[in-house]
């Protein structure tokens, strides 16, 4: 049993930071702001809760699993709406998002295949 | 794994901070702070259990508070900024 949780608590983790590297490469890769905002917002609202809850898997019966759950809680809670508030400031700011329009050919290829 | 968790949040904040210091937009730098802030709530919750440190998570808990309220409030000043530089409550004065 106790195996068991920490493979458990081993897979979350894993999996929270391959998210988290994710999210990362993603803000640095993509080529406007909305879709670095996507790609940050996105992973990050399930890299947190997974990292934590790996972490959560480890700790034994005690007051400091109710404030995991609560920073769990509050990350859940203000992580989208960070998120949105981003990117309505820069879309009232005048950045427009990045479209493909109708004279580019450079994405035929792949799209119309 | 937890090692392993905390280099890959380390990692995601050498990334986070690239693009900070090259965002060519003060939104993308701000999109940056935001994230290193997560990270950093995420990294002390890891590493304080890793290294078993007293009442880190009070720490990270007031972390994230301030993290959401800061990229708020500057965002909120953003919205209401012109585009030379002054504020609408300071031309209507």
């Amino acid at each position: 049993m106790s195996l068991l949780i920490e493979m458990l608590s081993a897979a979350f983790l894993l999996t929270g930071g391959f998210l988290c590297i994710t999210g990362g490469v993603g803000m640095l890769r993509m080529p406007d702001f909305f879709s670095r905002v996507h790609a940050a917002g996105v992973t990050e609202t399930l890299a947190a809760p997974l990292l934590l809850f790996g972490l959560l898997l480890q700790m034994e019966w005690s007051l400091e699993m109710v404030k995991v759950i609560m920073i769990l809680i509050f990350i859940l809670a203000t992580n989208p709406t960070a998120t949105q508030a981003m990117a309505k400031a820069a879309l009232n700011g005048n950045q427009k998002p990045l479209v493909a329009d109708e004279t580019d050919t450079r994405g035929e290829g792949s799209s119309n295949s | 794994m937890l090692t392993a968790a905390i280099v890959a949040i380390l990692v995601t904040m050498i990334l986070a901070l690239i693009r900070a210091f090259l965002g060519p937009t003060e939104y993308d730098r701000m999109l940056a702070a935001n994230s290193f802030g997560t990270k950093t709530v995420l990294l002390i919750a890891l590493g304080g259990h890793a290294l078993s440190w007293h009442s880190y998570l009070d720490v990270a808990l007031l972390y994230a508070m301030v993290n959401f309220v800061g990229t708020i409030a500057v965002m909120r000043f953003f919205e209401n900024r012109e585009q030379d530089g002054t504020l609408e409550t300071e031309k209507k004065a």
